[in-house]
């Protein structure tokens, strides 16, 4: 009601709301690392453009049977192709999440491939992203850590052209260095310092999948934070014991 | 193109916040988004004006604040030159970004009985 005047008319009032509109997002996100805490399982949110070498990793790491067990969810605007390859190379529990016309993956779509695939006993599950530098940086998907694949043939700049993406990675995967001699125009030391300017704290391994290069500190890596983790969740173990009634 | 569903979370937001307070009608509303933040204001207000049709917030004009990035060191808190390397120029210190990255509902003004 109008006070002023007590004709009837309605008001129109300020609300301070002050919420991140993505929370529900966040909220699932949340409740998707509490379960990979809670099973001792390092989730890793692999991110790149389209043709990064994100699958070609991904094959390159099942492949070197660290013994660490590895699963795998791929995020696909249209294809099962993906998670095929993934499978070939040796991770049996590789799904395909089909995006449609979606350009990322979110909380929620991580947390319904779960129910098609047994993760509870892995050690590590990568989460392949769509390809794509700018959108699947907006969304926490619960994972531990961010991991993005940048291969040389994309350019220097693109940390500078993409930051946002940059700025969530705890790890860039340098990419096809094998092709560097290809590349007369590419600096390695120029793609080092534009990471250096859009990550506080840059960590960067230099790989090809097709040499093997770096691939050795990549699995190690993997495995120093899977250690991390298991230290973390002390209750983690492949045999679930529950207690009767 | 996130940022359609980034303006479809919005809606559900507004809606929400709206029925809470048995507003009638939403006249305005004011979003803050970060330069960091991922999201382009100007795709944003785009997506927003195709949503908005039937919708609760039909009649409501969207604002959009842009947040600039602000770096800082992490130990002295020294403001830190974005562009630059992300280190403290006096501690070495790793930078922490302070504000720049939020995606935010931050008022509706409604139309309350």
């Amino acid at each position: 009601m109008c006070d002023t005047c007590g004709c009837g008319d309605s008001d129109l009032v300020p609300v301070e709301v002050q919420e991140r509109i993505l929370s529900g997002n966040e909220r699932t996100a949340r409740h998707n690392r509490e379960h990979f805490e809670e099973a001792g399982v390092f989730a890793i949110n692999l991110m790149g453009s389209p043709g990064s070498g994100k699958t070609a990793v991904l094959e390159a790491t099942a492949r070197a049977r660290s013994g660490l067990r590895i699963g795998a969810m791929s995020g696909d605007l249209a294809t099962d192709n993906d998670a095929e390859r993934l499978r070939r190379a040796g991770i049996p529990d590789a799904v395909s999440i089909t995006t449609g016309s979606a350009c990322h993956l979110d909380a929620e779509l991580v947390h319904k491939a779960l129910h098609h695939m047994e993760w509870r006993d892995l050690d590590l599950l990568f989460v392949e992203n769509v390809g794509n530098l700018v959108c699947p940086a907006v969304y926490d998907l619960g994972q531990a850590e961010n991991v993005v694949v940048l291969s040389v043939t994309e350019g220097e700049d693109k940390p500078i052209k993409y930051p946002v993406m940059f700025r969530k990675a705890d790890l860039v995967l340098i990419t096809k260095t094998d092709l560097l001699p290809h590349l007369p125009g590419m600096s390695l030391e120029a793609l080092l310092d534009n990471l250096a300017r859009v990550m506080p704290e840059p960590r960067t391994i230099v790989m090809s999948t097709l040499t093997g290069e770096g691939l050795e500190s990549w699995i190690a890596w993997l495995e120093e934070r899977h250690q991390a983790r298991a230290v973390l969740t002390p209750a983690h173990g492949h045999h679930h014991h529950h207690l009767p009634g | 193109m996130h940022e359609y569903s980034i303006v479809e979370a919005l809606l559900r937001r507004v809606e929400s916040e709206a029925r809470l307070r048995k507003a009638l009608s939403v006249g305005r509303i004011r979003v803050a988004l970060g330069e960091l933040s991922g999201v382009d204001p100007e795709l944003f207000s785009t997506a927003y004006e195709v949503f908005r049709a039937r919708t609760l917030c039909e009649g409501a004009e969207m604002e959009i604040r842009t947040v600039p990035a602000l770096w800082v060191c992490r130990a002295c808190g020294l403001p830190i030159a974005p562009g630059g390397i992300l280190r403290c120029p006096a501690c070495a210190s790793p930078a922490r970004l302070a504000s720049g990255d939020e995606i935010v509902l931050e008022q509706i003004e409604m139309e309350v009985a």
